[in-house]
């Protein structure tokens, strides 16, 4: 039995009215929000993208809404997404299959796939068989981290990209309209690291879920709206009458891909823990930093990718430095503790975790781990866990 | 059936195979630099022009397989922490690696002086050696090996692979061999690869006639084996393919079906093409359940994830390095999809088969996400029978063999209807 079991107390007023907004988008598996931005205007355009990153920047550019698609979560009833996938394979894509069959992506005009696995890749052909009518296309992300090679060809990616868009609005992405993407979604970054900083700083402010459906709205939204939508919380919350309980500080590494759901989360801070750093959602923040606003855009977006992105299993690792950086990482952000959660079937995020144990075993950095699927619905078995490993850190850990 | 008769492309293969492995036992000695790769896209020729040795861990894998040892290492890559969900090669070769890392001859083999990652068909591979490069002191040399989204190669993703191998791949393993590459060499090297292609292609396409006289899948494995690993490029592999072309040309001149591990295959009742690797921890007795009912596998995907070469391509001496280019993106696992499909399709009509089956092993996402819908694909294309069957490549937990026999004799009872009622 785990020694605490707070949670943060449920958001009130406004905050709640902003919360409540933000799960109306992460239930929002028809794209009605996608429906009501189009109505706006005939000639609007909304893409979809995969997990984990895509440059966002040039489909904006393009005049069109990138919308995140990270899986139906364990909201929908697979009915025929099933029968699309060995029961071998990760669940992500059969409730990205079932999202398509059943015409719930029908507000998209096209598709993108970053390359990241082998099953993402494949989904990106099932979807050339399925979706013939629309635009889809496989993006192959860099994996020669060298300006000269690397960054050339991305260049070359992302110009294909924005003439597949580009056909689709009539719109050009010109140098400027592509800066102008940047500025906004700059100021996205500059957001979304303001809310990390004040969630590493009072966590109790920035309760798991809420965070999360903050990201998630962010795959819904233009960027504008997106960014308004978390200074708000930030504001509200700031001046809400929540308070420290006595929680371990957790980070969480593994969740880049197939999405924990919304009860996991839950079920960890019910265990007694604050998620103080996490890898969900994560092309919404995979640049930190806002990129330079002035001088050539692509190489801005190229430089992003290759020299400031995140660490993530999808990404090859070409110095051997993701034991430092988690390490490092859980440092900076004062994790008592992390957990390498991993989606059951996925290679990418299975096959790092030794990695990662390994280095936070070398850095005295308590861990545990688990497997869970984006429509887990026992939690049982993790809250023991998790409350476990809270009450290991509160009795004889680094506190 | 008749009795085996051991042919002598056989005799001469393993020939060549014992003789490498003995190169890499005495390689610390000979002061020859070892380099680990991957199959699908190797530099074969490259490696071999600056005097390197390669080591191919998916090889030592299935190799480990097939002689049963695969369920122990893998056992001991889990209890280090390796997850039961992923890619059992992986494992296998961790496995192995803590094992003492003997190689099929009993020795153990060198480590690596260098890892050349070059990920074509699977982003597993990129994990693979990540994990080995923490347990080797070695450098790593990326080769970023664009895939075929579209269904095809565009003159950037040429120029990209082009571009990293002549200035950072090439670069690091001249530095390696203390030598620069012999171009006039290399040319010769492309130039010998491309008449094996031209002797495997002829090979794999006698299949085309009835009886075939090869299996095209559990034959075609060996068939594939110098061109996919250490010999393309070679005079050796060169005399191994015209060996064989003249062998199978006189199976055909005697109207002989393939030969199976007990002889000559007297009646060809169904001609088959199969999606996906075999399984190989049970390799043989997977092979019974097919040739037992007088199946023939008359085409196969597996048979060209090292190199697609029977829709024309040859590497081309006159552009080294854009051919290695084109060689590493067509592998069988670089093409998109729908591509697949169409390249099935193809198999199923040029070859005339009865039907086909996708074996889908739980390791490799790369080959088996999407293939239900492969399979709806071809059947619907085609109006030939589809069956599907699941197994694994080296994790002996996951071949039950009464439970795919069960689904193969079903599956040709279901072609033996269909045709009946044709
Ligand atoms: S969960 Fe893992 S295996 Fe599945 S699609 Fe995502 S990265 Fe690939
Ligand atoms: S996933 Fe498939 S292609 Fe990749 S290493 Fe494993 S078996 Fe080989």
């Amino acid at each position: 039995m785990s020694l605490a079991t707070q949670e943060a107390p449920m958001a009130a007023g406004e905050l709640a009215d902003l919360v409540g907004s933000a799960t109306r988008l992460y239930e929002d598996l028809e794209l009605k929000a996608v429906r009501d931005w189009k109505a706006n205007d005939p000639a609007r355009r909304a893409i979809g993208f995969l997990p984990v990153y895509v440059p966002r920047e040039v489909i904006h550019a393009a005049g069109a809404l990138p919308v995140g698609i990270m899986g139906g979560g364990d909201q929908i009833e697979i009915v025929r997404g099933d029968s699309y996938f060995q029961s071998y394979i990760c669940h992500l894509p059969r409730s990205v299959i079932e999202l398509a069959v059943s015409g719930r992506l029908g507000a998209l005009d096209g598709f993108v796939f970053p390359s990241i696995c082998d099953v993402i890749r494949n989904l990106s052909g099932m979807f050339k068989v399925l979706m013939a009518e629309k635009w889809v296309h496989y993006l192959d992300l860099p994996q020669n981290f060298d300006r000269a090679s690397g960054g050339k060809f991305y260049r070359h990616e992302m110009a294909t990209i924005a003439n597949g868009v580009s056909a689709l609005t009539g719109i050009e992405v010109t140098n400027e309209r592509l800066r102008d993407s940047i500025r906004l979604y700059n100021e996205n970054r500059r957001a979304l690291a303001d809310l990390q900083a004040l969630r590493v700083q009072s966590p109790w402010l920035v309760p798991a879920t809420e965070y999360y459906l903050l990201l998630r709205a962010s795959y819904l939204l233009p960027p504008e709206a997106h960014t308004q939508m978390v200074r708000d919380y930030m504001r509200l919350s700031r001046t809400s009458q929540r308070h420290a309980q006595d929680n371990i500080r957790v980070m969480v590494r593994g969740a880049f891909c197939e999405q924990p759901p919304l009860g996991l989360l839950r079920t960890l801070e019910r265990a007694g823990c604050y998620l103080v750093d996490d890898d969900f959602v994560l092309g919404a923040r995979f640049i930190p930093e806002p990129l330079p606003e002035d001088g050539d855009p692509w190489q801005a977006l190229i430089d992003g990718f290759l020299y400031k992105s995140l660490p993530t299993a999808s990404k090859y690792d070409v110095n051997a430095t993701k034991e430092a950086e988690v390490v490092q990482r859980a440092r900076d952000v004062r994790a008592d503790g992390v957990l390498l959660i991993a989606p059951s079937f996925c290679d990418p995020a299975l096959l790092d975790q030794p990695m990662l144990a390994r280095a936070l075993d070398k850095a005295g950095i308590p861990y545990t781990s688990f497997k869970y699927a984006e429509d887990t619905g026992q939690f049982q078995v993790i809250r023991e866990q998790a409350g476990t490993f809270a009450d290991a850190i509160k009795l004889w850990g680094t506190k | 059936m008749t009795t085996a008769v051991k042919d002598l492309s056989q005799d001469r293969q393993k020939q060549m195979i014992s003789a490498h492995y003995a190169k890499l036992a005495r390689a610390r000695e000979d002061g020859r630099k070892v380099v680990y790769t991957f199959v699908p896209g190797n530099l074969t020729e490259l490696l071999n022009n600056l005097g390197l040795l390669p080591v191919l861990p998916e090889i030592n894998a299935l190799q480990s397989g097939m002689r049963g040892k695969t369920g122990d290492y893998i056992h001991i890559a889990e209890k280090a922490g390796h997850s039961e969900d992923v890619c059992t090669y992986v494992k296998a070769d961790i496995g192995m690696l803590k094992s003492g890392n003997v190689g099929p001859t009993g020795e153990p083999l060198p480590k690596p002086d260098l890892l050349l990652l070059s990920y074509t068909g699977c982003f597993t591979f990129l994990k693979w050696f990540e994990l080995l490069k923490r347990e080797y002191d070695c450098p790593v040399v990326m080769l970023h090996v664009p895939y075929q989204g579209d269904g095809r190669i565009t003159e950037p993703m040429r120029k990209y692979v082009a571009d990293q191998l002549r200035d950072e791949v090439i670069p690091a393993l001249e530095k390696l061999a203390g030598r620069k590459v012999d171009y006039d060499l290399l040319r010769e090297q492309l130039k010998l690869s491309a008449l094996a292609e031209n002797d495997l292609v002829w090979v794999l396409e006698s299949a085309k006639h009835r009886p075939s006289p090869i299996d095209a899948y559990f034959g075609g494995v060996y068939y594939i084996g110098p061109i996919f690993t250490s010999f393309r490029g070679t005079t050796d592999a060169v005399e191994y393919y015209q060996l064989l072309h003249g062998e199978i040309q006189q199976r055909l001149d005697d109207g002989l079906g393939p030969v199976t591990p007990e002889g000559t295959l007297q009646e060809e009742k169904y001609r088959i093409v199969v999606e996906g690797p075999p399984n190989w921890t049970s390799f043989r007795e997977f092979w019974r359940m097919f040739y037992g009912e007088g199946a023939v596998v008359v085409a196969s995907s597996y048979t060209k994830v090292g190199g697609l070469y029977d829709r024309g391509f040859r590497h081309d001496p006159s552009r080294p390095l854009e051919t290695l280019a084109d060689y590493c993106m067509g592998c069988y696992t670089n093409l998109s999809l729908p591509d697949r499909i169409n390249l099935l399709e193809k198999y199923i009509n040029d070859y005339a088969a009865d039907g086909f089956l996708i074996n889908s092993v739980k390791s490799c996402n790369s080959f088996s996400a999407g293939q239900l819908l492969i399979l709806r694909e071809l059947e619907k294309r085609t109006g030939r029978s589809g069956g599907f069957i699941e197994s694994d490549l080296v994790d002996p937990r996951y071949f039950s063999a009464a439970n795919i026999k069960n689904r193969l004799e079903s599956y040709f009872q279901m072609v033996e209807a269909k045709r009946a009622r044709s």
